[in-house]
Formats: C-alpha cells, sequence, structure tokens
C-alpha cells in the first residue's frame, strides 16, 4: 500500500466481541454524531460515524460484535466482507483487556485476513485491578500489531487510539504474522496452497491464499462454493480426512484449538497474574439477582421502576406536548384568514398537527422506556434478566429475553417492537414481534374504560379489565406456539449466550442509545405516519355533507351527521352485514375506522356519532347512550374485538421497519384481524344461545 | 492437546449433571459443526478448563470459562462431556 494522500480519507473498521466496549470506543472516537443503517440486504445495524486528526478526515465503520469470523452468522459475514470488499486502512480490533484470551482469538483471525490491526486494549483498568501486567511491547511483536492500552469510558487513550490508526494507515503494510498450526496441519495447508496456485482459480486476489486454504480445511461453507476444481475438492476432504485420523476430531475444531494455543503461549510470556482472588464480587452479585427465589421480584420491581418512570414522569412532558399541539392548532385556526381554504386548514389543524401530534406526545415515553432499558443493558443485569425469566418463557417457546418487549407492549406496541433488537435469534424476534400488540396497550385502557363501566356492575369492573388482559397473553401464547411450528419453524436455537461483567453505564453512552431509538421514532412520525393521517383525516372528512342537511342542527349534531356522511361514515355503514354476526353496528364500525390510526381514537369518533362532541366530560353521557343501545354482551365483544384486531398505523409501519419486510407486517395486520372477528363471532354466537 | 476416541476417559458425565461450584475439564461436545465452532470461539473446547457457576436442577446453566461467564441452554449442556478433575 503506499502513502495515502494528505486529503485522502481513511477508513477504519472497528471489530471487537460482545461486551468488549466498542460502542464505547465508538462514541469516543467519533463523538455523538453518527449515523445508523442497515448493512445492504441484511438486517444488521451498520454505525457510521467521522473524526478529525491533524487535518486528516477518519470514516469509522462498526463492525457487528462478533466471537469469530466463521461463515455461520450473517454477523460474522457480515464483517468478514467488510474486511475484504471495502478494504479499510485500519481495523482495530477493540479487546476487553481483563478478558483476553478469549477476546484474542477474534484478533487471531484478523490477522489471518492480513487485515491492517491496531489492538484496543479496553478496560485495561479493570485489567490492572485485577493484578494484571502485561508486557505490551514483547505482546506487539508476538501480535504483530499496536497496541493501545485505553479506557474508553474514561476517554483515556483516545488520543493514542487516533494516533495509532493514523500512523497504521501510513505505513507500508508488513507481512502479517500468522498462527502456526503443528506441523500435520501446516503440510495440509501446503497441498492446498499448492493446488490454488496451480489451478488459476477464480478466486479474487483480495483474499489470501493462506487464508482461503484455512478456510477450505476448516469446511467453511461460503468459501467452499467458490471451489469449482475437483483436484482440489479432492485435495481438501484427503486432508480433512488425513486430520481426522490423526486427532479424532474435525480441522475446524483443531485449528480452533491451536488458535487458543498460540494465545494463551503469547499471553503467558506476556502477562503477569499478580493477584489470584477474582470473580467474588460479581459471583455474590449473580447469586442474588439470578437466585432461584428471589430472582424473579428483583426482575419484577425493576421493572417496576422502569414503567414507573416511563409512564408517570413520562407523562409531564406528554402533557407539554399535548398543550403545544392544541395551541399550535387553535393557533393555525385562528390566524387563518376567514373563509379562505377551509378545508386546506382543516387538513393542517385535524390532519397534520393532530395525526402527527398525536403520535409525537409519545416521544417522551419513548425516550424513558430506551433509557431505563439502556441503562439494565449496559449494567449488564438484562442477561441476569434472561436467565430469570426464560425457565417460564422457555415452556411457551421463546427466549427468556422476550419477556422484556412483550411487558413493554402493555405500554405502547411502537417501543416494544423496536425492543425485540435485544433479541439476537431472528425467528424469535419475529414471533415476539408479531405477538406483541396482544398485549393491551395504554391506548387500549381509554376503550376498556368506557366499556366496562358502562356495562358491568362496580363488583365486576376489575375482574373484567382482568380477563380481558390475561385473554390477550394466553392468545399470545397461542399465537407464538402456532407460529413456531409453522412459519417460524425452526429447531429452538441451542443457547448459548455470554453473561456480561458487571458494568457503570457511561452517561454519554446511555443517552445516545435512547437519541437513536428516538430519533427512529421522529423519523417514522414525519413520514409513513404522517402519510397515513392524512388518508384517515380525508376518509372522516370527505365528502361534505350537504349544507341543507345540517340545516336545524346544533354544533355536535353537525359533526355527527358531517361523519355519517364521509367515507368512513359510508364504509361503517357499508360493513355493517359483516359486522352483524359479531353483534356490531355501523356506529361501531365508523369508529373502528378511525381507531386503525390509534386505538383511543375510537372512543372520540364514538362520541361525535352520538352527537356527543369529542370532550371528556361526556363520557357518563356516551355510556347511558351505549347502554340503550347495546347488551353486555355486545360490549364485551367490542372489547375483545378491540384487544386483538388490527394494531394501529404506528404499529404497522414500526413493524415494517423492523421485520425488514412488508409481508410481516401485512401478515401481522391481516392476522389479528381475522383473528379478531373469528373469535369475536364465536363469542357472540355462543353468549346469544346462552343468553336465550 | 486432542485426544483419540480410544484414550477419551471413561468416567464422562454430561455438563448438566454437575454441581455448581465444580471444575471440570471438557473431553467432547456432541453437536453440529456450527454449534462447535460457535461455542470453541466463547472458549469452549475440549480440554478446555471450565467451572460451574449456577445449576438448578432445571433451567439454563451458567459456567465459567476463561474470564467470562456464558449461559448454556440446558439441552446445549447435556451434549457438552466433561470429566471431574
Amino acid at each position: 500500500m503506499s502513502l495515502p494522500d494528505a486529503d485522502k480519507k481513511i477508513l477504519v473498521a472497528l471489530a471487537g466481541n460482545p461486551n468488549s466496549g466498542k460502542t464505547t470506543v465508538f462514541n469516543a472516537l467519533t463523538g455523538t454524531r453518527h449515523h445508523v443503517a442497515n448493512y445492504p440486504g441484511v438486517t444488521v445495524e451498520k454505525k457510521e460515524g467521522r473524526f478529525h486528526y491533524d487535518g486528516q478526515v477518519i470514516d469509522v465503520v462498526d463492525l457487528p460484535g462478533t466471537y469469530s469470523l466463521t461463515a455461520f452468522s450473517t454477523e460474522e459475514l457480515v464483517a468478514r466482507h467488510f474486511v475484504f470488499d471495502e478494504h479499510p486502512d485500519v481495523v482495530v480490533d477493540v479487546l476487553d483487556a481483563s478478558n483476553l484470551e478469549r477476546n484474542l482469538y477474534l484478533a487471531t483471525q484478523l490477522m489471518e485476513m492480513q487485515a491492517p490491526l491496531v489492538l484496543a486494549f479496553n478496560m485495561s483498568d479493570v485489567a490492572q485491578s485485577r493484578g494484571l501486567e502485561f508486557d505490551l511491547k514483547q505482546l506487539e511483536i508476538l501480535l504483530g500489531a499496536k497496541i493501545v492500552p485505553m479506557v474508553a469510558s474514561k476517554r483515556q487513550g483516545i488520543d493514542e487510539l487516533q494516533k495509532a490508526i493514523i500512523e497504521t494507515a501510513q505505513q507500508q503494510q508488513k507481512q502479517p504474522l500468522n498462527v502456526h498450526y503443528g506441523h500435520e496441519i501446516e503440510e495440509e495447508l501446503a497441498k492446498i496452497i499448492q493446488c490454488l496456485e496451480g489451478h488459476a482459480q477464480k478466486i479474487h486476489r483480495k483474499y489470501p491464499l493462506r487464508w482461503v486454504a484455512l478456510k477450505l480445511l476448516e469446511a467453511d461453507t461460503e468459501v467452499q462454493e467458490w471451489i469449482e476444481d475437483d483436484a482440489l475438492k479432492s485435495q481438501v476432504a484427503e486432508s480433512r480426512a488425513h486430520l481426522y485420523e490423526i486427532f479424532g476430531d474435525n480441522a475446524d475444531i483443531i485449528v480452533a484449538d491451536r488458535r487458543y494455543g498460540f494465545i494463551s503461549g503469547a499471553c503467558q510470556e506476556t502477562i503477569k497474574d499478580t493477584v489470584q482472588v477474582r470473580h467474588d464480587i460479581s459471583d455474590a452479585v449473580d447469586r442474588v439477582l439470578t437466585n432461584r427465589y428471589l430472582g424473579l421480584p428483583i426482575f419484577a420491581i425493576l421493572m417496576f421502576v422502569v414503567f414507573y418512570l416511563t409512564f408517570t414522569v413520562g407523562a409531564i412532558p406528554m402533557t407539554w406536548l399535548e398543550w403545544f399541539f392544541g395551541w399550535l392548532g387553535e393557533a393555525v385556526t385562528t390566524i387563518w384568514p376567514e373563509g379562505i381554504l377551509l378545508p386546506v386548514r382543516s387538513l393542517i389543524v385535524d390532519g397534520v398537527i393532530g395525526g402527527v401530534g398525536g403520535v409525537v406526545i409519545f416521544l417522551p415515553n419513548i425516550l424513558l422506556l430506551f433509557l431505563g432499558i439502556a441503562f439494565l443493558e449496559d449494567t449488564g443485569y438484562m442477561a441476569r434478566a434472561a436467565f430469570v425469566m426464560d425457565r417460564i418463557m422457555h415452556k411457551i417457546g421463546l427466549h427468556g429475553k422476550s419477556f422484556i418487549p412483550m411487558l413493554i407492549g402493555f405500554g405502547c406496541s411502537v417501543p416494544a417492537i423496536m425492543a425485540t433488537r435485544i433479541l439476537e435469534n431472528r425467528r424469535n424476534r419475529l414471533a415476539t414481534m408479531l405477538v406483541i400488540p396482544l398485549m393491551s396497550c395504554g391506548a387500549r385502557i381509554a376503550i376498556y374504560a368506557l366499556f366496562v363501566a358502562a356495562f358491568f356492575p362496580e363488583h365486576l369492573r376489575g375482574p373484567m379489565m382482568w380477563l380481558i388482559y390475561f385473554i390477550g397473553i394466553l392468545l399470545a401464547i397461542v399465537c407464538v406456539q402456532l407460529l413456531r411450528k409453522t412459519l417460524l419453524k425452526g429447531e429452538t436455537v441451542p443457547f448459548v449466550m455470554e453473561l456480561p461483567p458487571y458494568r457503570m453505564p457511561t452517561f454519554k453512552g446511555l443517552v445516545i442509545h435512547m437519541w437513536d431509538r428516538g430519533w427512529m421514532y421522529l423519523k417514522k412520525a414525519g413520514t409513513v405516519i404522517l402519510m397515513l393521517s392524512i388518508i384517515l383525516w380525508a376518509l372522516i372528512s370527505y365528502p361534505k355533507a350537504p349544507a341543507d342537511e345540517l340545516v336545524g342542527l346544533d354544533e355536535h349534531q353537525q359533526q355527527s351527521a358531517q361523519l355519517q356522511y364521509s367515507i368512513s361514515g359510508r364504509i361503517g355503514r357499508a360493513i355493517e352485514p359483516v359486522l352483524k354476526p359479531i353483534g356490531f353496528d355501523w356506529k361501531i364500525g365508523t369508529a373502528l375506522i378511525g381507531a386503525s390510526v390509534a386505538k383511543e381514537v375510537f372512543v372520540s369518533q364514538l362520541s361525535i356519532i352520538y352527537s356527543l362532541g369529542d370532550s371528556e366530560a361526556n363520557i357518563e353521557a356516551l355510556e347511558e347512550h351505549l347502554q340503550e343501545d347495546y347488551s353486555a354482551l355486545q360490549g364485551f365483544c367490542v372489547m375483545l374485538f378491540c384487544l386483538i384486531t388490527a394494531p394501529c398505523i404506528a404499529t404497522v409501519a414500526v413493524t415494517r421497519r423492523e421485520s425488514g419486510a412488508w409481508r410481516w407486517a401485512i401478515l401481522q395486520y391481516v392476522g389479528l384481524t381475522v383473528m379478531a372477528y373469528v373469535i369475536t363471532l364465536v363469542v357472540y354466537q355462543v353468549g346469544r344461545l346462552i343468553a336465550g | 492437546m486432542m485426544t483419540k476416541d480410544s484414550q477419551m476417559p471413561q468416567d464422562k458425565k454430561p455438563l448438566d449433571t454437575i454441581p455448581p461450584g465444580a471444575t471440570v475439564r471438557i473431553v467432547m461436545v456432541d453437536a453440529g459443526s456450527g454449534l462447535k465452532n460457535r461455542l470453541a470461539a466463547m472458549g469452549l473446547l475440549t480440554n478446555g478448563l471450565i467451572r460451574v457457576v449456577r445449576n438448578d436442577r432445571a433451567g439454563q446453566i451458567i459456567v465459567q470459562v476463561k474470564e467470562s461467564k456464558v449461559i448454556l441452554g440446558r439441552g446445549m449442556s447435556h451434549k457438552i462431556f466433561v470429566t471431574e478433575t
């Protein structure tokens, strides 16, 4: 590699194990300005940032956190492809210095890929407090890469790391060190390399031959596909068979074993362990947090605190936002010139401000919720919670961690679906995502509260609410099992997960985490939700009722007549025959259409239909109207239907985004609606039979 | 280093039968190559020493491997064979 021009950008890839503090290093290097996207074609998150050093521009790409670089997982393939295809000028491998042997395993593989490597020994303060002393000079020679000790959370060593990046980028690339695999394996490697050279294979020059040979020996599923030559194929098969005969295990496992051998050799020479006793505190904390009896209550209390903060503290800025959007709507109405372009005013006030405002007011909840989750994750508690919950969740075919997004679903489906990101397994994640709307969200409380109060005596109201929530949970369990046995079939992936060490999270890390999620939500509100809100506004507002039909009606009656005259009202009437078997009439049908924007709209739409306006003072009057028109059975059916049926548009949009495909969002929408119809139908018809 | 099948110690037991606190040596991992590689990358290799941290008679178990703790599903841990040291 030649010396880069002074104005050439330097590209840095950040690799490392999960829990090595890679994200903290990324944040410390690039500051708060970064860009989050997905790697092309896969739903693996890609973070990009930039920093300046000595007048140079350095772009940093955060690779997925992995333990190795095999072809067995998407994350590992993504990382590996990036190193080969994008030719980063420097690859920084972030290592947890207090757990060096395991962390160096990835480094040896980066060495084999001949990546220009810098090793960031992160958390070297922890290593030091554990009594580890490194001979860094010697280690640098043994590993053939520059080593920078650092404490990213305290910004120690960041400057040194930046300097090392520049130096490595400008250096003539030196021949990297190879792990010596012992003469049996080296012999076979040499044979394969010879074959590779002999037959002008179609393997691109960007792959080092020794690496290709090694991957073939390891039976790497991706590299194997590049090979067409029969002689080479049979050489590889022969070598693997030969090695199996000698070692009694597959070549890939022996290679892994030798890598660890190389690492522990290097470590033995260069690391002095001055303190023997370790893990005491962490073990003691674990004993309490994962205790058979204490684990669950502790988890319940912590989750309660998170929810309490989210929905009570969050309620304060929420009222400010509500006030602000209300004020904004009124301000626009007031300053709008009398009699000009009134439909546009209505579009802006009722459609845009009302629609987007209704979504944006949840932002404080979302920010607080993700702050809480980020805190629990960054301290290392979340993995313990997953362990505690696993015994219960395992029985219904989900992973312990699935419990967290489901719990959040009782607040709001949107952050809940975003929280499924903590699940590594895609099938698990999709199954969880699809059933989350069955957890009764906060917006649906408004509907239940109205109907329970209207149709059930005081002493039955509590149990009725409980019953509705319980039905939702029960259905979610049934649906998960159904999904896992049909669409999302597949062996329950054998479960292996690292229990990260306990750590104090950094304020900056928490804020960045929180803001990333919040920003994603805002972007959604500004695009898809805005568009759908406008469509729904049009459905409710048009066509306008002719003036002569409104004569002699008061304001509320006019609103009611208008709604009945609109497309929404007409659809409500048109679908009445379909809704009849489940006990609904056109009024409920019309309200349901409005509810597809946001569930709580159901109540205000009903109020308008009954010519009551949508103020809260009229709730009692509304209850009386409902009692006149419907039976308790019908009331229960409305609640049941609202519990199960199609999620709101914000949920649909976020499901589409998080699943990466419309088909999952559509499946969720249609599936839940059909299920709601069928179940309500059965309940209503059977209920009528029993009631006589 | 690696041992041949014939030299495999006879007193091997599945990991899920080992009480907490015990330090054991892995003698065999009975799994497909994807999982075996994943375990290897996390340090769970034949001949490696691990310490059982948590093992209630049901549910996942926690082991200490090198400097980190790893949660293993019960089914998984039944396929890891170990000898007591």
